[in-house]
């Protein structure tokens, strides 16, 4: 017997398209508009990008398998998206070193829980959950609870604002797509790319074909780190303002994009496409919520519900008898 | 020969380490609080720990057998939320012991939930038990939008100042729960639990039940989280939907701490238990160090990191020596 099976990727998209159009089809929906119609996708994918990007090093670590994880990623996003702020303080020539430093800091940030995870035998859940409070700590000690600075025209011009007035469609979207190939490039087309998913399926084998397991490791956490930094400087740009609690609303999202993407949590198999569209998903039945102006309470519900209807569809593991 | 004796005593004893860092943790906190012993400050500290205890039992379980429960403490808010609309401040002790059983089966049907989803539709453990975290969130919002309700101030004060023998009312229920496992971890059960977490497939291939042991561990876990928000509702003596869920990270924590393996099949239940312990202990040493406040989240973080990386770190040196 044959069975029809679509990639997970495409599955959520297609779930996001009748998703989308059934939104239309609410009171307040976009209708037969459609003009409002392609405004409200822009925005939910535009919302969408960050997290994307913040899912991204989250992606790569869980396909480096050994339980990988990085819970620290909300707190990271914060910390750069901060220091972001504090640094560019409105002038257009302090964005690049700025740039620099939110992925510097979130490499390091991630090097630790590298480092953690791999010589000192700590499980990379725990590790990058005491890494998150060390970064929150730190903030607090940083900006005694009140922060100030500014964004500048230059990065709300290559963040928020479209290409040209020709084209509606803001520059973060334009940013996640070359964002988004060159992940799909670094994951297939490199030896990084290949060593990782080698390491996920089985290390010790890994180890015996020559991949040196220590450094994909660290290299991996690092990355996470880095990328996690460039979410908080994109989503500082994005917004203009920052709060201490700027990025761990994006935490468990983040893992959530990488399940529904169809991205093994036990390692090994995955894409970032499939991130990407775990991201447009979620965004997209988050916004949906709000937008039906569900209680609180309700919105939880739904949300969980939904996420367990989407793993039940494709999250599910190996059978035992196999 | 100290090196092998060593070894054979952290293989033997996974709760070895969290043993030597509870005592390190009550020594400074006696260094730093002399009344630390006295009836009525140890009474204060054991019934704010007994919550995140009880919790950490149930976590430690369900990490034996190999998964993982995100959802223990948006079930210890179903349960703060129903005690505290359903009974209310002027309701009597009677009514409040029937919704403590009935919050009892609360949390069996969400623990049985999560179990059904994990163990027999084959999920992954995180990601399901992160999305019923916010099913049962939700529904404990639902049950109380606001932070209200109470429970009768009888019932509280039994929890807050009960201390038969000069012991914490906490004491007795700790020293129950750890008898009832010592009962369990002797049982066939027990032993499925170890082979289960250890590795599922080889279990599976000698004949082990293994979806019946994990569909179990969940059961208990949901059945701890509800003794635990019991036990965090008769301590504040109201409602509020969001109460159980910083616990849950802080539950996961005090079970690593206590020498379990998060991928299972190591450890026990009295090691997360002085885990849960020493967590609550570093709290209280930080808060009487007068540590400058901005500082407090930054050095209590460092010092459950350091914790962690302990172990690692003696492995470490020794492998070099």
């Amino acid at each position: 017997m044959k069975r029809i099976s679509i990639s997970p990727p495409v599955a959520a998209l297609i779930l996001a398209v009748i998703l989308f159009v059934l939104s239309g089809l609410l009171p307040n929906g976009f209708g037969s508009d459609m003009d409002v119609a392609r405004a409200q996708a822009t925005n939910i994918v535009r919302l969408a990008v960050f997290l994307g990007v913040i899912a991204a090093g989250q992606t790569l670590v869980i396909i480096s398998g050994s339980e990988g994880i990085d819970l620290s990623a909300g707190s990271v996003v914060t910390l750069t998206a901060i220091l972001a702020y504090i640094i560019v303080n409105g002038v257009d020539s302090r964005v690049l070193p700025a740039l620099l430093i939110a992925l510097a800091v979130g490499a390091l940030v991630g090097l630790v829980n590298g480092v953690g995870i791999t010589f000192l035998k700590i499980s990379p859940f725990v590790m990058t959950l005491g890494m998150s409070g060390v970064v929150t700590g730190a903030i607090i000690v940083l900006t005694h609870g009140n922060v100030t600075g500014k964004v500048s025209p230059l990065m709300t011009r290559l963040i928020a604002r479209p290409l040209s007035p020709a084209l509606q469609i803001p520059n973060a979207i334009i940013i996640w797509i070359l964002f988004g190939l060159l992940l799909w490039l670094l994951l297939e087309r490199t030896a990084f790319g290949k060593n990782l998913f080698a390491i996920g399926v089985n290390r010790v084998t890994a180890r015996l074909s020559g991949v040196n397991v220590t450094a994909m490791n660290l290299a991996t956490y690092a990355l996470a780190g880095a990328l996690a930094g460039f979410g908080g400087f994109l989503l500082v740009g994005n917004t203009g303002v920052v709060h201490l609690q700027l990025g761990q609303p994006f935490l468990f999202p983040s893992i959530a994009a990488v399940a529904v993407g169809g991205t093994l949590l036990s390692g090994g198999k995955g894409s970032y496409w499939g991130t990407m569209a775990g991201a447009i998903v979620l965004t997209l039945i988050t916004s949906l919520l709000t937008t039906m102006q569900m209680p609180e309470s309700v919105r939880r519900m739904v949300l969980g519900g939904t996420l367990l209807v989407l793993i039940s569809i494709y999250g599910r593991q190996r059978a035992l008898r196999q | 020969m100290n090196q092998s004796r060593w070894d054979a005593l952290t293989a033997r004893q996974p709760a070895m380490f969290a043993l030597i860092l509870l005592v390190l943790s009550i020594v400074i906190n006696f260094i730093l609080q002399p009344n630390m012993f006295a009836r009525e400050t140890l009474n204060s500290n054991m019934r704010v720990f007994l919550p995140i205890i009880l919790m950490a039992v149930g976590q430690a379980i369900v990490i034996l057998g190999g998964g993982i429960d995100i959802s223990v403490g948006s079930i210890s808010s179903i349960v703060n939320t129903v005690l505290a609309t359903r009974v209310g401040l002027d309701g009597s002790p009677e009514r409040m012991w029937q919704f403590v059983f009935f919050s009892l089966l609360i949390g069996l049907l969400a623990g049985a939930i999560n179990g059904f989803f994990i163990s027999f539709l084959r999920l992954q453990p995180i990601i399901t038990t992160y999305a019923t975290s916010f099913l049962y969130a939700g529904f404990a919002l639902f049950i109380l939008p606001n932070p209200g309700g109470g429970i009768p101030a009888s019932v509280a004060s039994f929890y807050r100042n009960s201390t038969p023998l000069n012991l914490p009312l906490a004491f007795y229920v700790i020293a129950l729960v750890l008898l009832i496992w010592l009962y369990i971890s002797s049982t066939r059960y027990g032993k499925f639990l170890y082979a289960v977490g250890g590795k599922a497939e080889a279990a599976y291939e000698t004949a082990v039940p293994v979806t019946q042991t994990q569909f179990m561990t969940y059961v208990i876990s949901g059945l701890m989280a509800a003794l635990s928000g019991i036990a965090i509702t008769m301590l504040s003596g109201s409602g509020n939907a969001d109460i159980g869920g910083p616990m849950t990270l802080n539950s996961i924590t005090a079970v690593v701490i206590g020498g379990n393996a998060l991928s299972g099949g190591v450890g026990g239940v009295t090691g997360p238990v002085m885990g849960a312990i020493t967590l609550g202990i570093i709290q209280n040493i930080i808060s009487f160090a007068h540590i400058d406040t901005w500082w407090e989240t930054f050095v209590k973080a460092v010092i459950i990191v350091v914790a962690l990386a302990a172990p690692g770190v003696v492995n470490l040196f020794r492998r070099r020596a």
